[in-house]
């Protein structure tokens, strides 16, 4: 189920504007890969382009290779659609839909792709997405309120519910904590290493420790030069970065040395 | 500097404040003696034409009146009916589905229709698509008589209550186009980016995220559009062959006539009593377009409610 992520010479566009420049890397399967750095630099930016939601934007392109599974994402016979459907997303900002109750949020997926499911099919989707995303227990006596009425970790917890009730490849999450208060990020923190063990995962973070708690290898991003095109600047295992970087601006940004 | 803020705050009345909150108030009377005024009038002179409509018409004021609500409730419905479909689908095209440089002049196109004054309106649907739509009633009247709307006999002129109708959707639709429009464009990115990331397509994003956010907006726009036709009045007089008849049969020669219709017609040359049956006819049009707009404040108030649970 889990796949592995190759990126070649990846240019992403804003209309003219080139916003991340010539990024290479392989994203293993069944890890945590997650991306730090500035604000700006294209983080965010490079992960929707890793399930065609870059391209949401008027306007918006890549140029280059994304192959999940031996599989081109960008080829012209791949409609973005199906990509979606197979590498989920989680935003920053928790977004269930407000007039679905919470059964029918983690179900939304999944009538997206079915026509027709029996009842008992549906609540054991429902029962088996909510106990990965370690929600079950908050929410089993309440499944037909609205998913608006739970607090924002909870919320988030759904959405990831959500993602993984249509059992994805990979999974990809933009800054998914970074609108939480602390308990509810060692949560979800906790639940993206339970969730590694059957998903790729691909975070973007603002927080380093975050960074160093979850992932297996880190990226970080940082522009080339005010008005240049962010690009990758070093792509390492986590222990690494965080003790030993290759790159001298990664041991800047991370020291918090960072000009 | 805690003490001054509340010096400031203690002093109070700005000059400012005072004067913008008297005119705010004396505009909100204003507005509402306004009405006040128009519904006395209304009562004032409607209730003698009530209660003496007998003298006048050998009938009661019901059975006068009847036949007129009946006609103005019809031709507003086939309006609605014709006119929501292509008002969703319209916005539709302009919010989410055409380029940018085609949705604006796109929409500037659909302002433009609220721009032709309704008797011209009239005339063309007296002219033009009366006629046009003849060999469409003769065609339905043949086909399809089992069908209580259209079971004929065919008008020959095409001033049916139908084409009332059809006139009046063309002129509702840039309101509930308009409306729909900006309430399509205001949905959250955040929902839409949450439909399309599980892989839905722009239909079916559409589906989930957009409709449900708009609804109520939707139901209120539709109740606009709604009150505009009920009280579109130089239209329907123009277009409709109207002999005050109750009948479901939508594309024959004898149609039910509208309020409006009706005062617009009987007005000039109504002395005495007949000013004031007309004026209660009247007055009974207010109460149903009062109650419509009633209606869709209600409605979008309850699902603005249940959507900030």
């Amino acid at each position: 189920m889990a796949k592995s992520i190759d990126v070649s010479d990846l240019n992403i566009y804003y209309g003219d504007f080139l916003a991340v420049q010539g990024v290479n890397m392989t994203i293993k399967a069944r890890s945590v890969t997650a991306f730090i750095g500035p604000s700006g630099c294209g983080k965010s930016t490079f992960l929707r382009s890793l399930n065609r939601m870059h391209e949401v934007i008027p306007g918006a392109r890549v140029e280059g290779k994304v192959v999940v599974d031996g599989q081109s994402l960008y080829d012209p016979s791949i409609d973005p659609v199906a990509v979606r459907r197979q590498i989920g997303m989680v935003f920053q900002r928790p977004n269930p839909f407000p007039t679905m109750s919470i059964y029918d949020n983690v179900l939304a997926g999944n009538r997206l792709n079915s026509r027709r499911m029996k009842k008992s099919e549906a609540d054991s989707i429902v029962e088996r997405s909510l106990k990965g995303a370690n929600l079950w227990n908050e929410v089993k006596d309440r499944l037909n309120k609205p998913g608006m009425g739970l607090s924002g970790g909870q919320q988030q917890r759904l959405c990831i519910a959500r993602a993984i009730a249509v059992e994805p490849q990979v999974l990809l999450m933009d800054e998914p904590c970074s609108a939480l208060d602390p308990i509810s990020t060692s949560a979800i923190e906790d639940l993206i290493h339970e969730l590694k063990s059957d998903y790729t995962i691909v975070i973007v973070t603002h927080n380093m420790q975050q960074a160093a708690r979850v992932s297996d290898e880190t990226g970080f991003f940082n522009l080339k030069a005010t008005g240049q095109p962010g690009q990758l600047v070093e792509f390492n295992p986590t222990k690494k970065v965080f003790s030993n970087p290759d790159e001298p601006a990664t041991e800047a940004y991370i020291s918090g040395r960072f000009g | 500097m805690s003490t001054t803020i509340d010096e400031t705050r203690a002093g109070g009345r700005r000059p400012g404040d005072a004067i913008f909150k008297g005119t705010a108030i004396a505009a909100a009377l204003v507005i509402l003696l306004a009405l006040a005024g128009v519904a006395v009038f209304l009562l004032y002179e409607g209730i003698p034409g009530i209660l003496g409509a007998r003298e006048e018409t050998d009938a009661s004021f019901v059975s006068y009146v009847w036949p007129l609500v009946y006609g103005t409730l019809v031709a507003a419905l086939i309006a609605l009916v014709i006119a929501t479909p292509f008002a969703v689908g319209m916005a539709l095209v302009i919010s989410h589905y055409a380029p940018k440089r085609i949705a604006k002049p796109l929409g500037y196109v659909v302002d433009l229709l609220a721009a032709v004054p309704s008797v011209v309106y009239g005339v063309w649907g007296i002219t033009v698509l009366g006629p046009q739509l003849v060999p469409l009633y003769r065609w339905l009247a043949d086909t399809v008589p089992w069908i209580p709307f259209f079971a004929g006999p065919a008008s020959t002129t095409g001033r049916t209550i139908f084409t009332a109708g059809v006139v009046l959707a063309i002129m509702i639709l840039p309101i509930i186009t308009a409306i729909c429009r900006e309430i399509f464009a205001q949905t959250p990115t955040l929902h839409q980016e949450a439909a399309l990331a599980l892989g839905a397509t722009r239909w079916e994003m559409i589906r989930m995220a957009v409709f449900p956010y708009a609804r109520s907006g939707m139901i209120s726009a539709t109740m606009l559009g709604l009150g505009r036709a009920l009280g579109e009045t130089m239209a329907v007089a123009l277009v409709l062959s109207a002999s005050g008849v109750i009948t479901l049969n939508f594309i024959s020669s004898t149609n039910p006539s509208t309020i409006a219709a009706n005062i617009a017609l009987r007005f000039p040359e109504a002395t005495g009593l007949a000013v004031n049956l007309l004026i209660a006819s009247g007055l009974v049009l207010f109460a149903i377009t009062f109650a419509v707009n009633f209606a869709a404040r209600y409605i979008a108030g309850s699902s603005a409610r249940r959507m900030s649970r």
